[in-house]
């Protein structure tokens, strides 16, 4: 069982009560001027864009092999089996691979702190431990955002483009990007226009470091067989032509 | 004990000592404030040349110590001795350097010991982070002997000697581990990195380069060593490097193009742009003018020759280094990403650093082979030799 968030945008209205339940929920400030800004950052986890009538809203993927969580030296960032990425400060050092590996340039840094933490939505883990659903979900007054199991939600919305031919872009976003997220998008305009990219590949990033990272422990002991080999072979030759040439004298060993 | 004689002040001392002041500076503004406003580190671009510089150019111009070390030790290439210790010296040095400006550069230092306790096999940086650690130990114990001999010290020198071998041996696995995994580190970004820069053969290309880097390195240090620290120059070692050096580069170059080709990018290079003029820039520097200069035997088998095409070297793969971290990442971070100041001022004062340790070091320890022969030994010394070996005969 995976919890996953289905965004339809074209159920949206733009109230940005989303903003607001997550600003509460995460005791983050927020007023007018912190609603009027279109980026996500340490003190904004998601927004809402708006383009002409037609809104989006942009928060953490939460990944379902996350390269944040792969990159991260000392797993301070972890994918729970619940759905959600959550990030554990006291374990951060402050490295930024993160950031850095985020297909999505999620994760946000709090750069004016002399003992920073990586932020960004961690999908109300806490919420959705304890049976709830998120914030943004429960705040939502139009069902544009909707909570739930990862598969039931991708079959809504493989309903929903069934029977609404040609009202949506024929694509479920989240379902196989990066090998898929546990925010699942739907739009009647190009998800391009806000600023999302659709030249993902469909398989886990992680897999591309893992290809090489899993041969370590068979690479060691080869290599390292060789290069004492190499060793034996190189000396061995040169007391062999010692012994021939007659020579006593000691060499460095 | 006697200690040599140093001069204070000359134009370099003065320019030194500037560097450093300003480093110093920066590094209590960071730590004051923050990496915001200290950096001109964003959000988008979160990697700046404190990693791109200080952590990957850093330990790559660190690489002449598992080389030469394996060169020597492993393959026995006797007349390569002579300039192992300095190597080694260049390469530990390196690697404290390389700490320290992680230390400036991570935004909660105090926790750089976590990967320690807290493990994640999967990440690169996980990997690299226990490696260099390693490495750093063996380079440690691969410069004991160094200073066990300045204080004659017997008997760990003794034990060190024995163990030399295994030694040097985990010093080129953890080297080529790291050395390589410092590619790997963006093996995750496919959709960022740029396509010039972005190949599965990361990996290898970091690795086949810090051997050329390794032997540039040491090329350069010599030559440094003989102008300024008042050492002798063998051409002769030299001149062998310089051989190696270009092969290395000659395979890493056609490894390169067949790359390139096989991922279809070569067509490309055509296209003008911001990100193809730097790399041509890197393909000039660290391939093509090099392997031209040393095709020609007059600066194969010259002292200048070598130190000029071993100073285009290093600033070719400094400038590819570079691109991976910066260049390579603008586009799809999409900002232009210029030092702060405050960035600029630590990088210089770890290579100010760097420098300055390494000629301090030349003076007080028998870091050149014929220097240490030349120290007469104290009257007291040579009495007490004969009771050591009778000690140590026991």
């Amino acid at each position: 069982m995976s919890k996953a968030l289905l965004y339809d945008a074209t159920l949206c209205i733009g109230c940005k009560q989303c903003e607001q339940a997550c600003a509460d929920k995460n005791k983050l400030p927020y007023d007018d001027k912190v609603a009027a800004e279109t980026r996500q950052s340490e003190h904004k986890f998601t927004v809402v864009l708006a383009k002409d009538d037609k809104f989006m809203r942009r928060l953490c993927m939460n990944c379902n092999d996350p390269a944040c969580a792969s990159v991260c030296p000392v797993a301070a960032l972890r994918k729970t089996p619940a759905g959600p990425v959550i990030y554990e400060a006291s374990r951060c050092m402050g490295c930024r691979y993160c950031m850095l590996a985020c297909p999505f340039g999620v994760p946000r840094y709090e750069w004016n702190s002399v003992n920073p933490k990586v932020q960004k939505c961690t999908m109300c883990s806490d919420r959705v431990l304890a049976g709830q659903q998120t914030a943004c979900a429960e705040a939502c007054p139009t069902g544009a955002t909707k909570f739930g199991e990862r598969s039931e939600l991708l079959a809504e919305a493989r309903l929903r483009l069934r029977d609404n031919p040609g009202k949506y872009v024929d694509h479920i976003y989240g379902e196989n990007e990066v090998g898929g997220t546990s925010v699942l998008l739907l739009s009647s305009v190009s998800f391009e226009e806000f600023g999302y990219r659709t030249d993902f590949p469909t398989d886990p990033l992680p897999n591309r470091t893992f290809a090489v990272q899993s041969r370590i422990p068979d690479f060691v002991p080869l290599w390292g067989s060789m290069l004492g080999g190499i060793w034996w072979i190189t000396h061995r030759r040169e007391e062999v032509a010692k012994a021939e040439g007659g020579e006593k004298k000691g060499g460095a060993k | 004990m006697k200690m040599p004689n140093i001069k204070w002040f000359s134009f370099w001392k003065l320019v030194l000592y500037f560097v450093l002041a300003a480093g110093a500076y920066a590094v209590v503004y960071r730590f004051l404030l923050g990496l915001g406003p200290s950096t001109n580190l964003t959000d988008q671009f979160p990697w700046g040349i404190w990693v791109g510089f200080d952590v990957l150019c850093g330990v790559m111009l660190a690489a002449g110590g598992f080389t030469l070390t394996g060169a020597v030790h492993i393959f026995n290439i006797k007349r390569l001795h002579p300039i192992v210790r300095p190597t080694v010296l260049t390469a530990f040095l390196g690697y404290m350097l390389v700490s320290v400006a992680l230390l400036v550069d991570l935004g909660r230092p105090y926790n750089i010991w976590h990967p320690l306790i807290m493990w994640n096999p999967h990440s690169v940086m996980f990997e690299v982070g226990w490696c260099v650690m390693c490495y750093t130990t063996v380079l440690a114990l691969e410069f004991s002997p160094i200073v066990l001999e300045r204080f004659n010290l017997q008997k760990p020198l003794k034990y060190i000697r024995r163990a030399l071998i295994p030694i040097v041996i985990a010093g080129v696995i953890f080297s080529t581990l790291h050395q390589s995994s410092l590619g790997s580190v963006y093996l995750i970004v496919p959709e960022k990195l740029h396509p010039f820069w972005y190949t599965p053969l990361l990996p290898a290309f970091f690795f086949l380069s810090a051997i050329a880097v390794g032997l540039a390195m040491t090329i350069f240090e010599s030559s440094m060593s003989a102008k300024h620290f008042g050492r002798q120059l063998e051409l002769h070692i030299l001149k062998d490097l310089g051989r190696a050096l270009m092969v290395v580069l000659i395979v890493y170059s056609v490894l390169r193009v067949e790359d390139l080709i096989h991922r279809g990018v070569l067509k490309q290079v055509l296209v003008a742009g911001y990100e193809r003029n730097l790399f041509l820039l890197e393909i000039a520097l660290a391939l093509v003018i090099p392997i031209m200069l040393l095709s020609f035997r007059k600066v194969r088998e010259t002292p200048g020759g070598l130190y000029l095409a071993s100073v285009i070297t290093l600033l070719g793969f400094v400038t590819n280094r570079l691109n991976v971290a910066v260049t390579g990442m603008e586009a799809s971070a999409g900002v232009r990403y210029v030092p702060r100041w405050t960035e600029v001022a630590v990088t210089a004062a770890m290579v100010g650093a760097g420098f300055a340790i390494f000629g301090m070091a030349t003076k007080y320890l028998p870091i050149f082979p014929e220097e240490h022969a030349a120290v007469p030994v104290p009257a007291a010394q040579r009495a007490a030799a004969p009771e050591v070996v009778m000690q140590n005969a026991d």
